[in-house]
């Protein structure tokens, strides 16, 4: 048995090591390691959890459901694809939502704050109507977003009529049944109130995550992994534990920093993304963009080919459509070749290419591209107009001229890859429509643009035959 | 649909209007081809060798007329030819309508279809079918050779054991596509080249050909670009300036190729009688403008004369004199036109109104004449470079950013405030950790490099089930429902603790120099 003080010594070099573990991957010679002091401050937090005073009994269901729990955990782990991290990740931040649900209800059906007195009591409510409510917010976020990103249910946003009312009326009732909950919790009852809470929360986190497009999901995976942070302090807060608000807040920081930088990169706001209906809104003003702009120019596997060995400079622009395409492998079999023949190859990454953020460097990375040759959009964007072939792979809005010319696009001002400055783009698309900002791309009618139809998988096999 | 090409008729006219490669294309999109016998004679292109692509060859003019659906030349039709033309036949050929009215009455007259080559638009969707420009840019060659030829040295400068030989100088007036090519051809020679144009967008052109741009030191800046990329008139002043900067420029070169043309109008005289008599003896001349009246003074159309010791070489038909390559991509050009008009591919043209570049081509149809036509939507002229990147909605932010964040530092102070007047001590005391931890990891997270994103978000997944700790404190509860929650809860985080840390380490292990 460990006493009290130990235990707490025990949560404080957790805190140190998951701190460590978030530090550590400021790059990646380090981020092994890092990954390791998360590992181990989660098992030393455990142990002493156990091992403390305050469980006294239940050892062998702990164990046994541990060991389920973990044994899934693994098999996932193993089982995912590169391409299916963003719903693995998002099914995973479920779990925390509804383990902060299921704690708060077992902690007031315990009536956990019983000793309390006075404005004690009151805060205690608060705190563990709050866990409860972001937590079943991130667990129907999530469980949608999983849906969306899996393709269960569709990638467009829905929109309903009146969505901003509906948020604001959602948000009054939480407050209302909230000062309910506390009144009544303090004569002895209050689970009505929480369970219509509950009900509304999950409604509010399916509602806003229907209401958002594909393109903002990097966004709303980083958000629910924001929430899923706080819910945790949140608990932390109800259950008076430390370790429990420390961890929630970096993580929930974490989340918040990424999202961010997200919506940094798509020049929105993050309110905006919340607010949802992007993809569509901007339709209108789009419509008239769309008008003729002229005729594409398509090219074979075997020219491109042609045009890869005789370059210098390649630049690879991946994209969703690469990961959908399962082209990661043959892109790297072609970077290989091309890298022999003495061409400089090298990946522009754009922060939003992919599902959830860095997705397009794990992808790569998958494909054993070496990280050192794989750069983000600000290292490469000055270097286009030295660049002779830019290949765009499965990616349209992120290498958009009208982007930075066309103030009324609806992606206006977002920073995007310059590969028109190049020698020549050749752009692998399945057709020519348009991207999920549903924004038509000037980029494939310019006269040193090639379009390179077909999936992109097949079509990039002909292009390393020919190579 | 037969294709009939026949052989041309006018004097020293070399060229043909399909190849026996073109005419195979032709072929696949479902047309007969028929050719003259001897069409291609004087282009290097045998009978036999249409004969093996798969070409009908028909002995007689008249016969091939009258078997024809659509009838391909490089002339415009003469008076013999125009009689041939039925009402449901489509001639498709060089026209100048402007130019030739009484042939364009002729053929409005007879009902059929006729198609001018010299008509297509100048826009970048029809630059495959700009006959103008594939011809010019080999007239522009040509004329390069033509000097050569006359001209009694070398191009390039040599320094030989026999003694030193200076660079031709050349002077290339209107740098058009025929100007840049005839650039880009003695430039190859080795010779020293300058340029001059009255546009002054065309010099970045110039210098990319790696001759050098000759500036007229002019008050106004006077832009001579007209519409569909063509040169306009200058004014008088203008024309005063160029001509003295000619004059100057003729003591010092060798060679002076003009190439100044103004649609619909006659050729500017740029070198007068005394500046090209001023020239070096030896000098040569090339008016590729003679058709239009010559740029110079002393150009007589179709000879060469020497007048002063300087040669003066007014030949109108350079594309001929190349006919092997001026065949080649006029078939070309006129390849492109029939897939346009071609959609189905099934061997039936279509004159489709709709179509900017077909409308602007068709001079008359079904006894109209649709000459000239709406101007076309778009110019040829260099599309304006994509303006620098507009900082669109930055300068808006800044202004309405200034107020926001302290209206909300001031609010969230207050309430922090109203939190500690109420806030029991021990409240207090976890407050202050959650706000430290909050900034601990605003610190951390900004350093996390973007490429590990990914790894970072399933990092902190794994990390936030530490909540697994609220289920572990509740499972020792005598209560059975509280039990059973604490266990499910324990393990659904275990899933996500095992789950998160392994796919990290599976996705770290992949990131590799």
């Amino acid at each position: 048995m460990i006493n009290e003080g130990m235990v707490n010594i025990s949560y404080i070099i957790a805190t140190v090591l998951f701190i460590l573990a978030l530090g550590g991957l400021s790059n990646q010679e380090t981020a092994r390691r890092g990954n390791w002091y998360g590992i181990t401050g989660m098992a030393i937090a455990l142990i002493a959890t156990i091992f403390s005073e305050n469980v006294t009994a239940n050892f062998d269901k702990l164990i046994v459901a541990m060991l389920i729990g973990g044994t899934v955990g693994i098999i996932l782990a193993r089982r995912v694809q590169m391409t299916q991290m963003p719903e693995l990740v998002a099914i995973l931040h479920s779990l925390v939502g509804l383990a902060a649900v299921a704690v708060g209800y077992a902690n007031f059906m315990g009536h956990g704050g019983g000793d309390l007195t006075g404005v004690e009591i009151t805060i205690h409510d608060i705190e563990t109507y709050l866990g409860i409510l972001i937590g079943a917010v991130t667990f129907s976020g999530s469980v949608i977003a999983f849906g969306k990103l899996s393709g269960r249910i569709s990638g467009n946003p829905l929109l309903l009529p009146a969505r901003h009312w509906l948020n604001l009326v959602i948000l009054l009732g939480s407050i209302y049944y909230g000062y309910e909950f506390v009144v009544q919790s303090a004569a002895g009852g209050g689970i009505t109130p929480l369970l219509i809470m509950t009900a509304l929360a999950l409604l509010f986190g399916i509602h806003m995550v229907m209401a958002i497009g594909g393109a903002d999901m990097p966004v709303v995976v980083s958000m629910l992994n924001s929430y899923s942070g706080w819910a945790a302090s949140a608990t932390g807060f109800m259950l008076g534990n430390d370790l429990l608000i420390v961890t929630g807040a970096l993580v929930g920081s974490s989340g918040a920093i990424l999202s961010y930088i997200m919506c940094r990169a798509m020049n929105r706001k993050f309110l905006n993304v919340i607010a949802g209906g992007f993809g569509t809104g901007g339709g209108t003003t789009a419509s008239s963009d769309g008008e003729d702009q002229g005729e594409v120019a398509p090219i074979e596997p075997l020219e491109t080919a042609e045009l890869l060995a005789n370059a210098k400079e390649v630049m690879i622009i991946p994209g969703y459509g690469m990961a959908v395409a399962q082209a990661q492998h043959t892109v790297f079999e072609i970077t290989k070749t091309l890298r022999e023949k003495g061409v400089n190859v090298r990946f522009g990454i754009h922060p939003v290419a992919g599902r959830m953020p860095g997705h397009m460097n794990v992808l790569l990375a998958e494909a054993k591209v070496p990280y050192d040759i794989v750069f983000e959009m600000d290292e490469v964007n000055d270097d286009f107009p030295d660049v002779d072939v830019s290949v765009v792979i499965g990616a349209n809005d992120i290498v958009n001229p009208s982007a930075l010319t066309d103030p009324d696009s609806p992606i206006a001002g977002m920073p995007v890859l310059e590969c028109w400055k190049g020698t020549t783009s050749i752009v692998l698309k399945r057709s020519m429509a348009t991207g999920y900002a549903g924004v038509q791309n000037p980029l494939f009618f310019l006269e040193n643009t090639r379009m390179l139809f077909g999936d992109a998988k097949a079509t990039l096999d002909e292009v390393l035959k020919a190579l | 649909m037969k294709i009939g090409v026949p052989r041309e008729n006018f004097p020293g006219e070399a060229r043909v209007a399909t190849t026996p490669e073109v005419a195979a294309q032709l072929m696949k999109l479902g047309y007969d081809v028929a050719v003259e016998s001897g069409a291609g004679a004087k282009a290097n292109f045998s009978d036999e060798a249409y004969r093996e692509a798969g070409c009908e060859v028909v002995d007689q003019a008249a016969n091939l007329w009258s078997q024809s659906d659509i009838v391909m030349k490089v002339r415009a039709p003469d008076d013999e030819e125009a009689a041939r033309v039925r009402a449901d036949q489509t001639v498709i050929s060089f026209l100048w309508p402007a130019q030739n009215p009484e042939l364009l009455e002729k053929l409005t007259a007879s009902g059929a279809t006729a198609m001018a080559m010299d008509s297509v638009p100048r826009i970048s969707r029809a630059q495959k079918m700009d006959a103008l420009s594939s011809m010019a840019n080999i007239a522009g060659y040509r004329a390069v050779i033509e000097a050569a030829q006359h001209f009694g040295r070398f191009f390039t400068g040599q320094i030989t054991a026999a003694g030193k030989v200076p660079p031709a100088k050349v002077l290339v007036i209107g740098a058009g596509v025929a100007g840049l090519a005839a650039i880009g051809a003695a430039k190859s020679m080795g010779a020293i080249v300058r340029s001059f144009d009255t546009r002054p967008e065309v010099k970045e052109q110039i210098e990319s050909m790696d001759a050098e741009f000759l500036m007229l030191d002019f008050e106004d800046d006077e832009d001579g670009s007209g519409e569909g990329g063509y040169a306009k008139v200058m004014s008088e002043e203008f024309i005063k300036a160029e001509m003295e900067l000619f004059a100057e420029q003729a003591k010092d070169v060798d060679i002076i190729i003009t190439t100044a043309l103004i649609p619909g109008k006659p050729a500017p005289r740029l070198i007068t009688a005394e500046t090209a008599r001023s020239m070096k003896d030896g000098s040569v001349i090339v008016d590729l403008a003679a058709e239009q009246g010559g740029n110079c003074e002393l150009t007589v159309p179709g000879e060469v004369t020497v007048i002063d010791g300087v040669t003066i070489i007014g030949y109108t038909d350079l594309p001929s004199r190349l006919a092997a390559q001026s065949s080649q991509l006029y078939a070309t050009n006129l390849r492109h036109l029939l897939t346009d008009m071609t959609p189905e591919k099934d061997g039936n043209a279509v004159v489709d109104f709709e179509d900017e570049v077909i409308r602007g081509a068709t001079v008359c149809k079904g006894g109209e004449t649709t000459w000239p036509p709406p101007a076309p939507k778009l110019s040829a002229a260099p599309a304006k470079p994509a303006p620098a990147p507009a900082p669109v909605a930055a300068p808006v932010e800044e202004k309405k950013s200034i107020l926001g964040p302290i209206v909300g530092m001031v609010v969230a102070g207050i309430a922090l405030l109203g939190l500690g007047a109420v806030a029991p001590p021990s409240f207090m005391a976890h407050f202050t950790v959650f706000v430290l931890a909050c900034f601990v990891g605003y610190m951390v997270i900004w350093n996390v490099t973007a490429a590990l994103h990914t790894p970072l978000m399933s990092v902190t997944n794994a990390i936030s089930s530490i909540i697994i700790i609220g289920a572990l404190l509740q499972i020792s509860s005598p209560d059975k429902l509280i039990m059973w929650i604490a266990v499910a809860t324990a393990g659904v985080t275990a899933v996500n603790i095992a789950g998160g840390f392994a796919v990290t380490r599976r996705m770290l292990e992949m990131f590799r120099k």
